[in-house]
């Protein structure tokens, strides 16, 4: 039988690479992705507490997790492709358009 | 056989989830990010969340990863642009970060004393359609409509943001020449 704990292991180590993604990779598209991950794994982690506590509110949790996801990747990529067409580029270390 | 099913889809999920962290094409790492987001929605199901397990695969492998693929195609980034962080104090300090959230973790882990908290038998109908559905439209009926008004903003912010300005000179020497 699959304990609790394996759950949220792997949801720590799914953070835990997404955070390292956000660190080292510069394409402002791949920063993007790496944080859908790192909320995909705290719908995980919500998951399996919601099952460990046989309750199902942590899933209107998740629901409502998926549809800011959805929102915020809509206006990101938005703010992306509009970053794109001024400065032509993505990496994100030529993007320092609020450095003093 | 659950177990050997949890461990299949732990192992696909972290290293797929690898594979795209250090990747340096867009595109391939929205795939594995795709496969990530597969095993992820098996694991619900393991975890009886049929729902949550569906609306993975529809909205976060679907639309969301669709749209990825869509903006990447669209802006066409070379290749170059896609490299890793050059500078090595960015490195040392994500290093840091994702350490620290490990011994985090493992601080965690060995405070619990290593007791396993094992899964009880689950409610009847637990994470079926219905069973969450009439949750999301009784306890959590606002919650819900506030969301669709999220989205909406979400919706007019986007087009707003990624519009051209009418009063765009490209545009407009564009007009006059045609």
């Amino acid at each position: 039988m699959v304990s609790l704990n394996s759950y949220l292991i792997l949801g720590a180590i799914l953070f835990t690479i997404g955070s390292v993604g956000v660190f080292t990779q510069r394409n402002a598209l791949i920063i993007y992705m790496c944080i859908e991950l790192m909320l995909n794994s705290v719908n995980l982690t919500i998951i399996a507490f919601s099952r460990f506590l046989n309750s199902m509110d942590g899933h209107v949790f998740v629901f409502m997790i998926m549809t800011v996801a959805a929102a915020e990747a809509a206006v990101g990529l938005a703010i992306i492709i509009s970053l794109f067409r001024n400065k032509a580029t993505v990496n994100v270390d030529d993007i320092n358009l609020s450095k003093g | 056989m659950q177990l050997l099913t949890f461990y299949i889809l732990a192992f696909g999920a972290v290293v797929s989830a690898l594979l795209m962290v250090t990747n340096k094409k867009p595109v391939s790492a929205a795939m594995s990010l795709i496969a990530t987001m597969v095993f992820l929605a098996g694991l619900y199901v393991l975890l009886d969340a049929h729902l949550i397990a569906a609306l993975q695969i529809i909205v976060y492998a679907g639309a969301i990863m669709v749209l990825f693929l869509f903006v990447i195609m669209l802006l066409n980034v070379d290749e170059k642009e896609g490299r890793m962080a050059g500078n090595t104090i960015l490195l040392q300090f994500g290093a840091m970060v994702s350490f620290g959230i490990v011994f985090i973790m493992m601080v965690g882990l060995v405070k619990s004393g290593g007791t396993m908290l094992v899964f009880g038998e689950g409610a009847d109908q637990f994470g079926t359609t219905k069973a969450v559905g009439k949750m999301l439209f009784t306890d959590y009926l606002l919650p819900f409509e506030i969301a669709s008004i999220l989205l909406l903003a979400a919706i007019v912010g986007a087009v707003i943001l990624a519009k051209r300005r009418i009063d765009d000179p490209d545009q407009r020497s564009h007009h006059s020449g045609s």
